[in-house]
């Protein structure tokens, strides 16, 4: 029985989604160059052995350009699936959904990152 | 919401043949019916027209197939000339304005639907109730606090011109209604032509209340459901570009942040 009006304005305005926007656009410039930084990286390293390949990640431009790269990527990804969740998934399985694409990026964040260091320091 | 289907009770069946008529130029009219008070699913009905007598455009066809063949196929119309919006339809796969869609630009049968995505009242006529609610909530109006002068509102050339590409959308829904984003979402998704309409008041020099519109504005659903899928430029039977507007709107909720 709500009158048209009210539906439409529902709950108000979130007063955000601006910050989700620019982020998007920020990683998203990001990841150019750390893309070709990481392509470059691959390409370089086609048939290294192990021990060579940790040497190279040992280089502490090396090593920040990596966690970058996965920050930048993971971030850009977060926020992208996050899109596609609200676009297409209704209903309470969305705050589920919402929840398990921001714990997957963190978790695939924290390995990258726990990797690389590893490497990089030798621990 | 997505759906992949269409839901049971909206499911097409095979319509009725009308008669053909004795005509050397003839052609085919496949038109969505669906009448609420019969309790049968939708259908599509096929008529046959002599064009040789009959004007050039889908909407005289319409009127030609109400006066001449079945009264009871129901369509909006009224101005004929596209500045009034009410024969917005789906033709030939593409929302637009019957009055401007001339059927010489169809190949083949010309299919006529409702516009889609929308709640069908009867045949061609779609439920607009929600999308002129939208059209309110914007406030579409200039809100000022500085005291009404005495003559007009002054404003440059150059001002004005702002609006030009903005104050002759007509809000025939054609745009929002063939964007995927306000299938989905057109509960809380503005959609394009609402947006345009949003735009058109915010860039208004004479306007005094553009933070507290974008306040209005800045919610993840309300503008950010847009996704540049241009659907709304395509569409748009004015040549106008609803897409430009809502970026144009995006790029202002990120000035006044930076």
């Amino acid at each position: 029985m709500r009158s048209d009006l009210g539906k439409v304005r529902g709950l108000g305005s979130a007063k955000s989604g601006t910050e989700h926007f620019w982020m998007q656009r920020v990683t998203a410039i990001a990841n150019v160059p750390l893309v070709i930084f990481l392509v470059w990286f691959i390409i370089s390293h086609i048939g290294v052995t192990r021990m060579e390949l940790i040497a190279s990640v040992k280089h502490p431009l090396i090593a920040v350009g990596l966690l970058l790269a996965f920050a930048s990527f993971l971030y850009h990804m977060r926020l992208g699936l996050q899109v596609v969740i609200e676009d297409y998934v209704h209903g309470s399985t969305k705050f589920a959904a919402l929840l398990a694409n921001t714990f997957f990026a963190v978790v695939l964040f924290a390995t990258a990152a726990y990797a690389i260091l590893k490497m990089s320091f030798g621990l | 919401m997505v759906t992949f289907t269409l839901p049971q009770n909206s499911k097409l069946t095979p319509g009725k043949n009308w008669p053909i008529p004795v005509a050397k130029n003839l052609r085919e009219f496949r038109i969505y019916r669906w009448n609420p008070d019969d309790g049968l699913n939708p259908h599509v009905d096929t008529y046959a027209l002599d064009m040789d007598d009959c004007g050039p455009m889908v909407l005289d066809a319409l009127v030609k197939i109400k006066n001449e063949q079945d009264p009871t196929l129901t369509f909006r119309r009224s101005c004929r000339e596209g500045i009034c919006g009410s024969c917005a339809m789906n033709i030939d796969g593409t929302n637009t304005l019957a009055c401007l869609k001339a059927c010489d630009d169809v190949k083949g049968a010309v299919k006529i639907y409702p516009l889609p995505h929308m709640a069908v009242v009867k045949d061609l006529v779609p439920d607009m109730t929600h999308f002129y609610a939208q059209h309110r909530s914007i406030e579409p109006w200039l809100k000022t606090t500085t005291p009404t002068p005495q003559a007009e509102w002054k404003q440059s050339e150059g001002e004005r011109a702002l609006l030009d590409g903005l104050y002759e959308c007509i809000l025939c829904a054609c745009c929002s209604t063939s964007c995927p984003s306000y299938w989905w979402n057109g509960d809380r998704y503005l959609g394009p032509a609402v947006l345009l309409q949003a735009y058109r008041w915010l860039i208004d020099s004479r306007d005094e209340a553009t933070g507290e519109r974008l306040d209005n504005l800045e919610d993840p659903f309300r503008l950010y459901r847009c996704h540049t899928i241009m659907n709304c430029a395509k569409a748009c039977p004015k040549g106008l570009s609803p897409a430009k507007a809502i970026a144009e709107i995006k790029k202002m909720m990120v000035e006044r942040r930076v």
